[in-house]
């Protein structure tokens, strides 16, 4: 999803500085202390986490650190509720599998 | 463990909280706040619509600036307000559990307010957990508070006022909106709310909810099928729309746990969990008080009257007034409070089906089930008249608590008297001078100006406009009816923005003469 530039009643919309995290091992940017969930989204990542029984894919819902269904591991600490963690520079960001990182296909 | 001592605890930095943290520290208290956010201000942030009520309630004044003047006042205040503070629990002899970081900390207060607000609800539908499908508070803290489009097609289910203000917002942040639906047979917000939505041309389906959600990774479309009287689906009527995603607007529900392990005495035959409490918010143990969402679901700006009264309760309960000021700052507040809970929407008729309004005019049905006023309907009501001269056309038609368009007019021209939920009258014989201050006071975008032949075979209309980009002055496009549909050629002949509009432009189409009472809304060709 995009980021909204300019909005008719907010304004122009901050621009934060661009720092650098991992996805999957994968780098990506996003703007230092906005939610982890809203880099993501930007960079089009939907899913989070696979659930541990079924193993089927959640996402953000709430955006507001109520219902969980957002977590993630994060610099190796699982269930960490990625839209209400602040990105910062350099975060090894994982998709959670049950609670550990995905394993991800070389 | 050492216990610290505080004067007032309030849990929850939202309307309700601050406003009655601010009112007991007025009264001497030391009021100390916390909220589990890195921020506070609750959901008033995320509110960029202009709110509804009288002068007194801040009407015409968007939430989000209502949410800086409220942190302004209760810094004034001195206030202490502790943020990343999740509150875990309250006992017995109010102690309260917060966790600040990696650490628990222990607090007791000699009063405690619980203004915890209140969680979205949500409904089951095959692919309702598939990322991409959100609430609507979701979406808005994603669009206004970080800037990012919640998603490009979206289809949102719920037409309360969360849903249709919501929607206005995914379009104002650049959104597709691709329709509506409510599984019940009539829309459940204002109808100001759901006219501004229809008339850019989203289509709203009553009596439908939401049969499946498509998608293997992530949302990728959603079929809503018609529903009977028993919220059985009708084989046949299923409608598809290719989406990315899902907002879902169903309702609030107190989050009154923290009340009710305290053990305060609860009222379920509502429906919910809600504490049993008196007018000020004081529950069932003296010195603990609720107020806000958590004590019934109501609007921001109840709960800000809500929590000033429960902040004067708790100063005259702490000793720091008498019972007499706090009876007289109660009086006072709850007359504001009334004000607010009168009219159609008011808490004693939620479920009931209106037919006629105050004034005894029929309900406009069509607003009910599509979101916009007929052409046929608009005329009986005391908004709209005819004249040649320019003049404004309120297309207000039921009875809500707002008064600012009867302020903004200073030449008369717009009439509401005592009683804010009266429907405005555009008053026969006024002289409007098209300053347009009524058209950018209209929380609800329901007023118009409206001047006859201008030029032979023409006339203009003034629109509310708050879309970017923004028609500039020669712009050729289309006239849009209040469903949406164009319907004539227009010509942008003036755009006015000003401080003073607060960032509701006003757009001046020119329109042929035979669609002057029927041109809502412009779209670029």
């Amino acid at each position: 999803m995009d980021r909204i530039k300019n909005h008719p009643i907010l304004g122009e919309s901050p621009e934060g500085k661009l720092v650098n995290f991992t996805y999957d091992g994968k780098t990506l940017q996003g703007y230092e202390g906005e939610p982890i969930a809203a880099a993501l989204r930007v960079n089009g990542v939907m899913v989070h986490r696979y659930t541990a029984k079924r193993h089927e894919p959640r996402g953000v819902f709430c955006a507001i650190g109520r219902c969980t269904d957002c977590v993630m591991v994060v610099d190796g600490q699982p269930n960490v509720r990625t839209c209400i963690t602040p990105l910062r520079e350099g975060m090894k960001i994982q998709t959670q599998d049950g609670v550990k990182p995905l394993e991800i296909e070389k | 463990m050492s216990v610290e001592k505080k004067e007032l605890i309030v849990v929850g930095a939202g309307p309700a909280g601050l406003s009655a943290a601010i009112e007991a520290a007025k009264a001497g208290v030391k009021a100390t706040v916390f909220d589990e956010n890195a921020a506070p201000g609750g959901q008033l942030f995320k509110q960029i619509h202009k709110f509804f009520g009288s002068k007194e309630h801040k009407a015409k004044v968007r939430g989000f600036r209502i949410g800086q003047e409220l942190l302004q006042e209760a810094r004034d205040a001195g206030v202490e307000v502790i943020l990343n503070a999740t509150v875990l629990g309250l006992y017995p002899e109010k102690e309260v559990l917060v966790q600040q970081g990696d650490e628990v900390k222990h607090y007791k207060g000699d009063a405690v307010l619980v203004a915890t607000g209140a969680a979205e609800n949500m409904v089951n539908f095959r692919g309702w957990t598939l990322p991409g499908v959100i609430g609507a508070g979701a979406a808005q803290t994603m669009m206004n508070l970080h800037h990012i489009k919640p998603g490009n097609r979206i289809l949102m289910l719920g037409t309360g006022n969360v849903g249709l203000v919501v929607s206005f917002q995914l379009m104002q942040a650049g959104c597709e909106v691709v329709a509506l639906a409510d599984a019940a047979p009539r829309i459940g917000g204002y109808g100001v709310h759901a006219a501004k939505v229809a008339r850019t041309g989203v289509p709203f389906y009553l009596s439908h909810t939401i049969k499946e959600v498509e998608g293997t990774d992530c949302v990728t479309g959603v079929t809503i099928q018609q529903v009977d009287s028993h919220f059985n689906f009708i084989p046949g009527t299923e409608k598809h729309f290719d989406v990315d995603t899902v907002c879902v607007a169903v309702g609030l529900s107190p989050m009154a746990q923290l009340l009710k392990m305290d053990g305060i005495e609860m009222d379920t035959s509502t429906g919910g969990f809600v504490p049993k409490c008196d007018e000020t918010g004081a529950t069932s143990i003296p010195g603990i008080y609720a107020a806000g969402d958590v004590a019934g679901i109501e609007e921001a700006s109840s709960a800000m009257i809500e929590g000033r009264m429960s902040g004067a309760a708790i100063a005259e309960y702490l000793g720091y007034t008498d019972a007499s000021t706090k009876d007289a700052r109660e009086k006072e507040l709850d007359e504001s409070l009334e004000s607010l809970r009168q009219g159609m929407f008011a808490p004693k008729n939620r479920g009931k089906k209106i037919e006629k309004t105050d004034e005894g005019i029929d309900v406009s049905e069509n607003l009910l089930t599509h979101g916009f006023v007929a052409d046929d309907e608009i005329t009986r009501f005391p908004g709209f008249r005819k004249q040649v001269k320019v003049h404004p056309v309120i297309e207000c038609t039921q009875n809500i608590p707002c008064n600012p368009c009867q302020d903004a007019c200073k030449k008369g021209c717009i009439s509401i008297g005592d009683n804010i939920t009266s429907l405005p009258i555009s008053v026969e014989g006024s002289e409007c001078i098209n300053c347009g201050m009524c058209v950018a006071s209209c929380s609800g975008q329901a007023i118009f100006l409206v001047a006859e032949d201008t030029e032979p075979g023409y006339g203009e209309i003034t629109i509310p406009y708050e879309f970017l980009p923004l028609p500039q002055k020669g712009d050729k496009g289309y006239g849009l009816s209040r469903s949406g549909e164009k319907i004539c050629d227009a010509e942008i002949t003036n755009v006015r923005s000003s401080k003073a509009f607060d960032g509701t432009n006003l757009v001046t189409m020119k329109v042929p003469m035979e669609y002057i009472d029927r041109a809502r809304f412009y779209k670029a060709q």
